[in-house]
């Protein structure tokens, strides 16, 4: 075998391996599916009458459930990587991880595992969420087309944070702490376009809100799905992504290839 | 040493690391034929696990050459990882997988091929008595049988040279002589091992060759015999009732060294059955009576004072070892 395909084989049996992982801690992984759920019914249903009311020509609570799917997408996203970013730290802290660093295998094909099987969960709970959304009466006026495009930005963007999320599991000291830097794209989720418009927020968190990556995000899927006004959204939320997931890659590999020299244990 | 004759599996020459001021290993040099077993005895914080971890190529060394079966540690890494097996100290199995699917995994990244990697998974679970728990989770495996395990998915590629760091710290009585018969059924097989424990007995049950290892040094070297012909052996202890049966008994045996707080008289004896009769024969005929006795056999701590003059010391000197990981 080529070392291309000794790659492409070990990332597939460390896939394998990631995936059983989420089916023997369901806990974990039904709550990462849950808790944007959660958040989507509060949001419309605690929330919305009010939020809805603010949305112009086009307002009430149905009205700002079409606002708001992109911003739970997010956060399904956002919501899925902690869970990365957790499984990695557990990765690291346990003796499995010396194993596997004295085998003859593809350096990064623990890594991928990670990224491979976090994808394929953010696809299933972006499912779940979007079915959920339906059953509350979200409608679309999108083509295939869209919903192809909302889609692979979405991936596109997960695949940064995933990135993201495996570099912060690595730098993690804890899986404690890993659990918990995730957390501030909760934060950026809030301050963004996802869950009210910008043009309402005071002027510095404005101008914040409007250049930060998940804004251009959350207006491109906005748009694609609901027809509202793209621009260079798009071009913007495909520049951040590409430029996240090149950063955090580079910046995760570096910290796995890292010896632990410092280290006597 | 310029040149490595083929059939030394393991060569270390002059290897040194340290962990900021503190000196872990200090120009360690080892050669482990083929074949063979060498145990690295030492006590806690003696260097062991580190001397393992720079082999297994987890960690680089500050200075020294490693050639493991004639791959270079430094610039050939992956040449040695596609020959070594690694047992750690430290579990390395994984908890969320099943005994099969642990194995399987090894099996997959070995790139043994989908009917070979299943032969040699039901092959290695029925060598190690897991049949049974081949598709249970291992939080329902005992200690022991993660052991075992975590040896079997060491031996899936059938590694010619094998690194057992304490593989049996930890291990009930019965599961330590289960994992003692394993070694010595791969030894027959021709692998080489390195092995390193706290334990002479078991240095001694094992190993061809003994190095001792004592604050990053080799203090000692040799066959397990050459090693135990250093030691002054063991000795018995005789516990007296009052002191004037104590002076007695040591006016009768001048060899021995007598404790008056403890009313224990410590005499040599190479702990046969015969020099036991004679040891006693002669009280009785002297009419001493002996409350009791107790008889010790060489241990870790007599080789280190028979080779050093000092007893175990690392342990207590207060290791930079960082919390929870010892360092060994």
């Amino acid at each position: 075998m080529t070392t291309l395909a000794y790659t492409l084989s070990d990332s597939r049996a460390m896939l394998r391996r990631n995936l059983k992982h989420q089916l023997r801690y369901p806990s974990m992984t039904v709550m990462l599916i849950g808790i944007p759920i959660v958040l989507l019914l509060l949001f419309v249903y605690v929330f919305g009458g009010q939020l809805g009311a603010g949305l112009g020509a086009h307002e009430g609570r149905s009205a700002y459930l079409d606002y708001v799917v992109p911003g739970l997408l997010l956060i399904t996203v956002a919501s899925a990587v902690q869970g990365t970013s957790i499984m990695v730290a557990m990765d690291m802290t346990g003796g499995i991880i010396d194993r596997f660093r004295t085998m003859a295998i593809a350096r990064a094909s623990v890594l991928t595992g990670h990224v491979l099987g976090s994808m394929i969960q953010i696809l299933v709970a972006i499912a779940v969420l979007i079915g959920v959304a339906f059953g509350l009466g979200f409608r679309s006026a999108a083509g295939p087309l869209h919903w192809l495009a909302a889609i692979g930005i979405l991936v596109l963007f997960a695949f940064a944070l995933i990135w993201l999320a495996v570099a912060l599991g690595l730098a993690a000291k804890s899986v404690e702490t890993a659990s918990n830097t995730p957390m501030i794209l909760f934060l950026l989720l809030f301050l963004s376009s996802g869950f009210v418009a910008t043009a309402t927020m005071p002027t510095g968190l404005r101008q914040f809100a409007e250049y930060q990556p998940i804004t251009p995000v959350a207006d491109t899927v906005r748009g694609l799905l609901t027809g509202t006004e793209i621009g260079d959204h798009a071009i913007a939320a495909i520049a951040w992504s590409i430029c996240i997931a090149v950063v955090a890659y580079l910046w995760a590999i570096r910290l796995y290839n890292r010896r632990r020299a410092a280290e006597p244990h | 040493m310029t040149s490595v004759p083929a059939a030394t599996a393991i060569v270390t020459q002059d290897t040194c690391k340290s962990f900021g001021d503190h000196l872990v290993l200090d120009k360690v040099s080892l050669a482990v034929e083929e074949g063979t077993i060498l145990a690295l005895l030492g006590p806690n914080g003696a260097g062991k696990t580190t001397m393992v971890r720079i082999l297994s190529t987890l960690i680089p060394a500050d200075s020294g050459s490693m050639r493991i079966a004639g791959h270079d540690v430094v610039t050939d890494p992956d040449g040695v990882r596609a020959v070594i097996g690694v047992t750690g100290q430290f579990s390395a199995v994984d908890n969320l997988l099943t005994g099969a699917e642990n194995l399987q995994l090894m099996a997959d990244l070995r790139h043994l091929g989908r009917e070979a990697g299943r032969r040699r998974v039901a092959e290695l679970l029925e060598q190690f008595d897991l049949t049974d728990a081949a598709h249970k989770l291992l939080s329902t495996y005992s200690g022991g049988m993660r052991r075992r395990l975590d040896l079997a998915m060491t031996l899936v590629s059938k590694p010619r040279v094998i690194f057992l760091d304490e593989p049996t710290t930890g291990l009930d009585p019965r599961s330590r002589l289960t994992m003692w018969q394993i070694i010595r059924d791969l030894a027959m097989s021709s692998v080489t091992i390195l092995l390193t424990t706290q334990y002479l007995d078991e240095a001694d049950q094992l190993a061809d060759r003994i190095a001792v290892l004592d604050q990053g040094r080799i203090v000692a070297e040799g066959t397990p015999a050459e090693l135990k012909s250093r030691i002054p052996g063991g000795h018995v202890r005789l516990h007296f009732a009052d002191p004037h049966l104590l002076h007695s008994a040591s006016e009768l045996l001048p060899a021995a060294a007598p404790d008056l707080n403890q009313l224990v008289l410590q005499v040599p004896a190479d702990g046969t059955v015969d020099s036991l009769r004679g040891l006693l024969d002669e009280l009785h005929e002297a009419r001493i009576s002996v409350e009791r006795l107790t008889i010790h056999t060489p241990d870790l701590d007599d080789v280190f004072f028979a080779v050093t003059g000092s007893h175990v010391t690392a342990e207590l000197k207060g290791d930079p070892a960082p919390q929870g990981a010892p360092l060994s």
